[in-house]
């Protein structure tokens, strides 16, 4: 019974004022601004040695608190999708589900569609465009923009900036046009 | 929000509070991880939902996050609250500039998060997750990020 309510979904009305603490959370503790991109500049930092000007900063200084909230994410990421994974799958719109099986999904289980997210998958051409190209865009994306969903779409709308607000649009514009048009292209059929 | 310390702050009593702070914060992380997994904002097929337009799930909970953290942020810079750590907090305010920045990295990010379905918080997430094939999306936002940190001289901003 109890384990039966753990393992549930929350809605929005409680996910959505969580988010919003945890970025109020940060500077209660120390003054520090959510944002999740940043880590990526501070992992190269960190482990990739080179010259570039971009990566040569104390990363230890500017972003270990930052490398250590996202510890606790992969962890926080492990007790909600793995210990108290939800049985079900994720209870999307009929519209959205029937628009996805078109496509050609046809496993709606899980957090990821275990038939695009596998090694094997990996390994063909459309795999690797999307999980490798998919990442490699983020990452220069997010640096480019100078922040992603939670730096822009969260901490800077919460904010009231303008320039989060011209990169949120750009990101929800352009992310509406790939699942559109490119993802057709990649799913396979 | 914080006291002023009474006895001399010795270097270790400044480390132990460093300590604390950053057990802190992976406390926070440990949360946003749950609530990214329990809320299903690391779920590819919510995010679809949303780009596609089929379903308001995603819209909700970013309007209930702005409805809590935009009058905390308000709150907390304009009452000049000290942090537990003992700064004030400040908001540093993003320039504008020419805007290419925001323009043209948000339209690439926005196609990536498409693509693989998770922005950067819910890779991490994933990654906890146990979904194995999505590390390598992370060693791939790494390398995008270095890229970016290689041509930033030379690209508009």
């Amino acid at each position: 019974m109890i384990g039966d309510l753990l393992r549930q979904p929350w809605p929005w009305y409680v996910t959505g004022p969580l988010v919003g603490l945890v970025a109020i959370g940060l500077l209660v503790i120390g003054n520090k601004q959510f944002g999740v991109s940043s880590n990526l500049r501070h992992l190269c930092a960190a482990c990739v040695p080179s010259d570039v000007a971009y990566f040569k900063y104390d990363w230890r200084r500017a972003g270990l608190w930052n490398l250590v909230f996202i510890g606790g994410v992969v962890i926080g990421g492990f007790v909600g999708g793995v210990l108290l994974a939800n049985s079900h799958p994720a209870a999307i719109t009929p519209q959205a589900h029937a628009s996805l099986a078109a496509l050609g999904i046809h496993d709606f289980a899980g957090l990821v569609p275990r038939e695009l997210f596998n090694w094997h998958a990996l390994l063909s051409v459309r795999g690797l465009v999307m999980v490798v190209g998919g990442g490699l865009l983020i990452g220069f994306g997010t640096a480019y923009a100078g922040g992603c969903t939670s730096g822009h779409g969260i901490a800077g709308l919460a904010d009231l900036q303008l320039p989060s607000l011209v990169a949120v649009l750009s990101f929800f514009a352009s992310g509406a046009l790939a699942s559109h048009f490119l993802l057709p292209l990649l799913v396979p059929r | 929000m914080s006291a002023t310390p009474t006895t001399p702050v010795t270097t270790a009593a400044r480390a132990s509070s460093r300590e604390r702070l950053l057990a802190a914060y992976l406390l926070l992380g440990i949360l946003f991880g749950l609530v990214l997994t329990k809320g299903e904002l690391v779920s590819w097929f919510r995010i679809q939902e949303a780009l596609r337009f089929q379903g308001l799930y995603l819209y909700e909970v970013f309007a209930a996050a702005l409805a809590v953290a935009a009058p905390g942020f308000a709150l907390l810079t304009r009452r000049r609250v000290r942090s537990l750590a003992g700064e004030l907090i400040v908001i540093p305010p993003k320039v504008l500039g020419r805007g290419i920045r925001y323009v043209a990295g948000g339209l690439i990010f926005g196609t990536g998060w498409a693509l693989v379905g998770a922005c950067p918080g819910p890779l991490f997430a994933l990654l906890g997750a146990g979904v194995g094939v999505i590390a390598v999306a992370c060693v791939a936002a790494m390398a995008g990020t270095w890229v970016y940190g290689y041509l930033r001289p030379r690209l508009p901003h």
